[in-house]
């Protein structure tokens, strides 16, 4: 390398470093909405660009993972960039206002939802349903049991698939232990595993897993299928059964939003969460993540039974905020570190 | 510039080394190693914070279980890299292996695909149905072993840093001088016992530097270890945030993940130590290659086969997404602003990082001491540590200490140059020995200006050094994930978070743009580097 070169690469260095500071310290001017959003960009993006396009207010999303979006919100504490925290599942969103960083939304957004979907505290409202199913492979003729609890029967050894790791079936757990109590969530953890489960790292992988043939079930939440079916064709060997009864198995369970405390701009926040319950937001849930809308007038795909039909246990979903119980119980029979 | 220095102040004493570091340099190397030590503060606070209770993981029968795995996954890491590894550099540099230039940049281009692209790519292929599986079962194998678990992990972690070892041993190789083999032979010694004498007391220390990057990658990766099911300590410290949002519990994690990090820190500085005396000071001439004759066919299969893996399934399997992407009719978006602030990013991390490995790559090799050891030892922790707790660590000390620079590219830019400064300043580490003050005083006894000197002996000497540590950060932070994910301003996206927010969706169709630019960028760079790398003498 020549000097000038050497000089051209400093000079292109200082340049770098100078477009990179710059408009990053004046941030917050322009009055963009700060939002971390655990659901992915492939899914959210176009909802939060038609929210800009409707009301004129810019947002500037950081896109990661719901957990670690909640660990680094707790990490912020009150110094927290963030306006709007849009979570996967009402477990982190719990997690998050139990450190006293999220905060009270208004009561006309509340009630936009049936009181089961929110906060009963009302620091965060749900968005769209998602209910625990059982995918199943279309390829032979199958007898399922009539609920969750019939997958100990050892006819299923070597044929289930979960993702015990993750966090929608965390909450169903929860959710066990909460209906069935303690013992029953024990043992059906415990008989399961003595099923030899194949575990997944996500639910799509669990899909994945029954359409390539290494499990024949897998306890999984419903739109992966219909994403899968949009993606891979209509001949894509699964399909799905939601159990009825109010049995745990069809756990309806909620993506969520909540306004940090820390924000400068609750006004704004309040704006984007209410075009969020609104009738397009609402219509794309429905339509392009094939989640179950959760305001009246909004139906949900064809190929699913709506949400007041699915029997779905009665739970408070904030109480599934509480995983701590869960995570002993799964770490005790062994099914997770 | 801190080279000039200390050559303006040897010329009175020419024949004598100085033995203190001068002052600007251990001030820079003092503040790199302040800020390398972040993360361990914040990981003690953390930990500390969390009282007992913090450290309850530790105390739990499965945490030995997880040592273990993470031990043995670590070793045979190292086996599989070493043994693939330094077979195929030194068939890419001291052979006539037909197309050797070709092969080398196949055997230092899967450095840019993301160890869960690896992986992803081979669940896919391997897995039961896997268009991998449904081949060799159509050709006859009667049963393709499971992917998932231990073996898996291991072929992809090792495929995935083999790069590292080629890389780091090429170099050794590149800078070996014939004379001493072709003296030891001279002697009346044979060739194998030559090049046991000659060869094998250069190339050690850079095969352990090389292994000990492969083998720290392996035990801090998340991605792969989880997407191909094998449990390690680097998955449990995620499962802490994930399940309990435990950043207490995460952090004693992390810090035992590290102290075992640091054991093999400690073990690859002695192997370096022992064989310091034997480090070559430049080679006069390019040696005559080794003839393969009729070997040369198994050594092409060979270097084939692990093209083949590392790159060719992933390669496939790109492909595979985008046809059928392009079969359904989805619309395909082409990334450019994804793939500039990728570059923007890799680009300025990779400048950086070599104009901070400069100095202490001469730190480290001429003023060997305390301080450039632990400054060394604190880059390779921050190496070792999972991605989530370094940015954490980033979060908790910007916030508290610089608030104006949270989530800015700038912050970020550091982070990531942090991370894999180790890798520039290891790259650095074999043409700094060329560069002893002694060739420096003799180029000023010869009248060049201090100017002159830097521009006709440092930098010419320093140049293969240069590209590669370039491109191994580079290289990195064009995969660089979770600090990019949580550290980067609201906003902004590079390939690596494009691949992997399509693909966790299932959106495989939609991966299969980010991750081809990022092989292609990948090609290139490697290319480059080998083209610059083999111009020297």
């Amino acid at each position: 390398m020549s000097r000038s070169r050497a000089l051209v690469a400093a000079m292109v260095m200082s340049a770098l470093l100078a477009t990179i500071a710059g408009p990053a310290l004046a941030e917050d001017a322009d009055g963009a909405l700060t939002v971390y959003s655990g659901r992915s960009e492939s899914l959210v993006g176009a909802v939060l660009e038609s929210f800009t396009a409707a009301t004129g207010i810019e947002v500037r999303t950081k896109y990661a993972d719901t957990a670690e979006l909640a660990a680094i919100l707790l990490e912020e504490g009150s110094r927290s960039p963030a306006d709007v925290f849009f979570a996967q599942d009402a477990g982190a969103l719990g997690a998050v206002a139990d450190a006293g960083l999220l905060d009270r939304l208004p009561s006309e957004l509340l009630a936009r939802v049936p009181p089961k979907f929110s906060d009963p505290d009302g620091e965060w409202v749900g968005l769209s349903g998602r209910a625990r199913t059982a995918a199943y492979t279309t390829r032979e003729d199958l007898e399922l049991p009539d609920s969750i609890l019939g997958f100990t029967d050892p006819a299923w050894s070597g044929r289930i698939g979960w993702a015990p790791a993750n966090g929608s079936f965390q909450s169903f757990v929860t959710a066990l232990r909460i209906i069935e109590g303690e013992e029953t969530a024990s043992a059906w953890l415990t008989g399961i595993l003595a099923n030899d489960p194949v575990g997944y790292p996500r639910n799509t992988a669990a899909v994945e897993g029954v359409a390539a043939g290494e499990v024949d079930v897998a306890f999984v939440n419903h739109y992966y299928l219909l994403r899968l079916l949009a993606e891979q064709g209509d001949d894509y060997p699964v399909a799905q059964v939601f159990f009825a009864g109010g049995d745990p198995g069809a756990l309806v369970n909620v993506a969520g939003v909540g306004r940090l405390t820390s924000t400068d701009q609750p006004e704004a926040s309040a704006t984007l969460i209410d075009y969020l319950l609104g009738m397009e937001a609402q219509r794309y849930f429905s339509e392009s993540t094939f989640e179950f809308p959760l305001i009246e007038g909004i139906l949900a795909d064809e190929r699913l039974p709506e949400l007041s039909s699915i029997d779905a246990p009665d739970v408070d979903l904030s109480a599934l905020a509480d995983l701590q119980g869960t995570v002993k119980l799964l770490r005790e029979v062994g099914a997770i570190d | 510039m801190t080279i000039l220095a200390t050559t303006q102040r040897a010329i009175p004493r020419v024949s004598s080394r100085p033995t203190r570091p001068p002052i600007p340099l251990l001030l820079l190397a003092g503040l790199v190693a302040l800020l390398a030590l972040v993360p361990l503060v914040y990981l003690f606070v953390r930990a500390i914070d969390g009282g007992l209770d913090a450290f309850a993981p530790l105390l739990r029968p499965r945490t030995l279980e997880l040592i273990v795995s993470t031990v043995t996954l670590g070793l045979a890491v190292i086996i599989g890299a070493v043994g693939v590894g330094v077979p195929l550099a030194w068939l890419g540099v001291r052979t006539d292996l037909p197309a050797r230039r070709v092969w080398s940049i196949l055997a230092i281009a899967p450095l840019a695909v993301p160890s869960y692209l690896l992986a992803f790519a081979f669940v896919g292929a391997f897995a039961p149905r896997g268009w991998m599986t449904t081949l060799l079962e159509s050709l006859g194998a009667a049963m393709v072993p499971s992917v998932y678990g231990f073996g898996g992990t291991v072929l992809v972690l090792s495929l995935a840093t083999i790069p590292y070892v080629v890389i780091s041993t090429r170099a050794a190789l590149m800078r070996l001088d014939p004379a001493t083999e072709e003296a030891a032979r001279s002697l009346g010694r044979g060739p194998w016992a030559a090049a046991r004498t000659a060869v094998v007391p250069v190339i050690v220390p850079a095969v352990g530097a090389g292994a000990l990057l492969a083998c720290l990658y392996a035990i801090s990766d998340f991605g792969a270890v989880s997407i191909l099911r094998y449990d390690t300590l680097a998955t449990a410290i995620y499962s802490q945030y994930r399940f309990s949002f435990d950043r207490s519990g995460a952090a004693a994690l992390a810090l035992l993940l590290l102290s075992f990090a640091l054991l093999l820190v400690w073990a690859e500085g002695r192997v370096r130590r022992r064989a310091a005396l034997a480090t070559p000071h430049g080679r006069k001439r390019v040696p005559e290659p080794v003839k393969l004759g009729h070997w040369r066919w198994p050594a092409i299969a060979f270097s084939a086969v692990i093209a083949t893996l590392s790159l060719g399934i992933p390669v496939v399997t790109i492909a595979l997404w985008l046809g059928d992407g392009l079969m359904r009719g989805v619309e395909l978006e082409v990334g450019l602003e994804a793939l500039r602030d990728s570059l923007v990013l890799a680009g300025s991390a990779a400048l950086l990082a070599v104009v901070l490995a400069v100095p202490l790559a001469h730190l480290v090799v001429h003023f060997p001491g305390r301080w450039s050891t632990l400054t060394e030892r604190l880059l390779y922790a921050v190496y070792a540590i999972p991605g989530i707790s370094l940015a954490l660590a980033v979060v908790f000390f910007t916030l508290g200490a610089v608030p104006a620079l949270y989530q800015t590219l700038f912050a970020l830019i550091l982070a990531i140059t942090l991370r894999y400064l180790v890798q520039s300043v290891g790259a650095l580490r074999g043409p700094m020995l060329q560069v002893s003050p002694r060739t420096v005083e003799a180029a000023r006894s010869l009248g060049e200006g201090p100017v002159g000197v830097l521009r006709s002996v440092t930098l010419p000497l320093l140049r293969p050094g240069l590209v590669a540590g370039a491109t191994l950060v580079l290289l990195s932070g064009l995969k660089e994930l979770p600090l990019t994910l949580l550290l980067a301003p609201p906003g902004t996206s590079t390939l690596a978070t494009e691949l992997w927010d399509a693909a966790r969706e299932a959106f495989y169709a939609q991966a299969a743009i980010p991750a081809a630019l990022l092989l292609g960028i990948s090609f290139i760079s490697v290319g480059l580097l080998v083209r610059r790398g083999e111009v020297e003498i």
